[in-house]
């Protein structure tokens, strides 16, 4: 149960008016939850699609939190993966080899897809490893 | 490069792995405004696309469309992006000059008749061929010999989309966009002055996944990046509503964030990507930055009023004009006044008493 | 002409010619009225004339009491009218900054969302005032051309204005440029039709005030 001072905590202040960004957004994510749960799918939350006003991308990451994974992966620049405070909730960033943004994406998902290894790689690796041990 | 292997295999030899494709698609996605659930489909259509020769033409320009595309320089998605097209002709970027050059875009335009992308950023002027042109051919002729092979056109930036600066009053060039001059080819508009760079990428991401022209509006701007207005995403808008307006630049509501319409912000009439895509890979845009939006990506901006006139304040002056009419409404209003009151005083002169006659008419 | 062109024209030209045709209509009509004057009283004056006419411009407000049961739907959605256009035109923010432009002057603002509802309320009476004017018999005889014409061009700003704030219907520079434009074209009705009443009502009470003061009577 969230008390009037909680909510008003997860809105952001800008000046004296609040914006109202962040609980939508976790609303949205619980029933992505739900959803998971429900053998419904993953869901994918693209959030340089949203017009968020400053800091409100913080707070919602901050309420999120980190959980136990944190997995970095390097294919064409850095992609930093991060397994939030609420299990199945994945914070996904992608960047160049700059280390320019290049996407930012909220997964509902018992793993992002870019974690599991691909079969194509998979193949390739195995033919790899043959010619290595012939 | 071969020009007839495809985008994936193309990626492959460059030693991207499948798992680097996917992460290419879902940020190419993001590129396009497509939602995450299309990334799949993307990856389908990347694998199997051919890349297309595109020709960059540039004429009445500052440059700054190149510069905001280039500003990456080591494989960001807009860098693949590049590296998988085949960019034939760029007298800004290419190594090759002089009749070289030009020997090479003809060649291209040759070669693909019917089907390369012609790019264009920058105005045509008219009323003088020469003032402005690429190795003796005025810009007039270049585009209209360009345009007759291409398969689309892409207008890149406000001046190519709508005549932007150059064509700003006196227009003393005669310059036009390029709809103005051709007729028979899709043109996609990519205005803004300069346009975002992932706008730019997005619709030749768009061109090169799906083979497709995205979805236009009725100005054929892409509505991916150009259906919404700055005011319906910005995220003042709460201030706009509750009517908390910055009233200067560095007053208190400028430093809270509030509203910047009174400081003439062009947002409510202006249709780009800004407020959500932003800028600098998602760093800022110019609202966010404290200033207002100037309404870039629309057409006649620069003779738009003041940058710094709220919309709904007039563009001429009225103060003058209302003097002018109190001045002469006073004549005319003294002279009618005269006017009537002499056909009062008339009628009260003619006015004929009556008398008992006139009543014993009536028998 | 592109939707930029037409937002500027009605921005700019268009706002100089109809604000010369009001301004110039309004003082040769209000100076016509002025000048054709009245009949000199010859009696010996009773009271003071110009603090009666003073007065009644002010207390003429507030209906008497047989008035105000003949006609109490007239009078009641009457004065919704009007004090809505006064709160929807003269403190909504966009409007102050227009008029601290032309004026130089500017007073604080009602917050939007409370302008946004007056707006409501206000169409809602102007329809009202329409409906009734066009069933009420008496109405519907007493009315003409003018009349409706006069409902129109007061209806129109306010409609296009607030679908121009709520972006409804067509693209949002159109719907600013009809806005202007329907506002030019009230101005340049205005001082040929009974809109003039802005001005000769003040003018009107100021001499039925005047008349009873001089004569030392109640008015």
């Amino acid at each position: 149960m969230q008390t009037e001072l909680e909510t008003a905590m997860l809105n952001v202040e800008l000046g004296d008016a609040l914006t109202y960004n962040v609980k939508p957004l976790l609303h949205e994510i619980r029933h992505a939850l739900a959803k998971l749960l429900n053998d419904e799918g993953p869901t994918v939350i693209d959030l340089r699609s949203l017009p968020l006003a400053p800091g409100e991308e913080e707070k919602l990451l901050n309420t999120l939190g980190h959980g136990e994974v944190h997995a970095s992966l390097n294919a064409l620049g850095p992609t930093e993966v991060v397994e939030t405070g609420y299990p199945g909730v994945w914070v996904v960033r992608h960047y160049n080899t700059d280390r320019e943004v290049i996407g930012k994406f909220i997964e509902v998902c018992d793993i992002p897809d870019l974690l599991r290894s691909q079969q194509d790689d998979i193949r390739e690796g195995l033919e790899q490893l043959q010619s290595e041990l012939a | 490069m071969s020009k007839d292997e495809t985008l994936g295999e193309a990626l492959r030899r460059q030693g991207v792995t499948r798992r680097g494709f996917l992460k290419f698609c879902a940020a190419t996605a993001s590129m396009m405004a497509l939602p995450p659930s299309m990334v799949p489909v993307i990856a389908a259509a990347l694998e199997s696309a051919r890349r297309p020769s595109v020709i960059w033409l540039s004429f009445q320009e500052c440059t700054g469309c190149t510069e905001s595309l280039t500003r990456s320089h080591s494989p960001t998605v807009e860098g693949l992006i590049f590296d998988s097209i085949s960019l034939d002709y760029h007298h800004t970027l290419q190594a090759a000059s002089g009749s070289a050059a030009e020997a090479a875009r003809e060649t291209a335009m040759e070669e693909n008749h019917g089907k390369y992308i012609l790019v264009v950023d920058g105005s045509i002027p008219t009323d003088n061929p020469g003032y402005s042109t690429i190795a003796g051919i005025s810009n007039r002729d270049m585009l209209e010999d360009a345009a007759k092979g291409a398969a689309a056109i892409v207008s890149v930036g406000t001046c190519a989309a709508f005549g932007g600066i150059p064509a700003a009053k006196p227009n003393p060039t005669g310059a036009v966009s390029v709809s103005d001059l051709v007729h028979d080819k899709p043109i996609i508009n990519v205005p803004g002055c300069p346009p975002i760079p992932v706008v730019i990428t997005g619709v030749l991401a768009h061109y090169l996944t799906f083979g497709t022209i995205p979805e236009l509006d009725d100005l054929k701007r892409p509505k991916a990046y150009y259906g919404k207005s700055i005011h319906d995403r910005c995220y003042r808008r709460p201030f706009y509503d509750k009517g908390l307006f910055a009233e200067t630049f560095d007053d208190e509501g400028a430093r809270k964030g509030w509203c910047l319409y009174k400081l003439g912000c062009k947002g409510p009439t202006t249709y780009n990507a800004c407020a959500t895509v932003k800028w600098n890979e998602g760093t800022s845009f110019p609202i966010e930055s404290g200033h207002p939006c100037l309404g870039c990506s629309e057409p006649g901006f620069w003779d738009g009023g003041s940058f710094y006139r709220a919309i709904s304040t007039p563009t001429e002056d009225l103060s003058k004009a209302a003097v002018y009419a109190v001045g002469a409404g006073a004549v005319a209003g003294v002279a009618l006044g005269a006017m009537n009151r002499a056909k009062k005083q008339k009628s009260v002169d003619a006015h004929e008493k009556v008398t008992i006659d006139d009543l014993d008419k009536e028998k | 002409m592109t939707e930029t062109e037409f937002l500027l024209w009605v921005r700019g030209p268009a706002l100089q010619i109809a604000t010369i045709v009001f301004v110039l209509g309004i003082v040769v009509r209000i100076l016509q009225m002025v000048m054709l004057g009245r009949k000199a009283n010859l009696a010996e004056a009773r009271g003071s004339a110009l603090a009666g006419g003073l007065r009644t411009m002010v207390t003429r407000s507030v209906p008497d009491r047989g008035t105000f049961q003949r006609s109490t739907f007239t009078i009641v959605s009457g004065y919704i009218f009007h004090i809505g256009l006064f709160v929807t035109i003269f403190l909504y923010a966009p409007h102050i900054l227009l008029i601290d432009e032309v004026f130089g002057v500017s007073w604080p603002a009602l917050p939007t969302p409370v302008v946004d509802a007056t707006a409501v309320v206000t169409i809602i009476a102007l329809l009202a005032v329409l409906i009734h004017r066009i069933k009420d018999p008496v109405m519907r005889f007493l009315s003409g051309f003018s009349d409706y014409l006069v409902w129109l061009v007061t209806f129109l700003p306010l409609f296009t204005g607030y679908i121009a704030f709520h972006r409804i219907g067509l693209s949002p520079p159109m719907l600013i440029a009809l806005h202007i434009l329907s506002v030019e074209l009230l101005m340049v009705v205005f001082p040929f039709t009974k809109l003039m009443h802005t001005f000769s009502l003040f003018i009107a009470r100021y001499y039925n005030g005047a008349i009873a003061g001089y004569k030392g009577v109640q008015s």
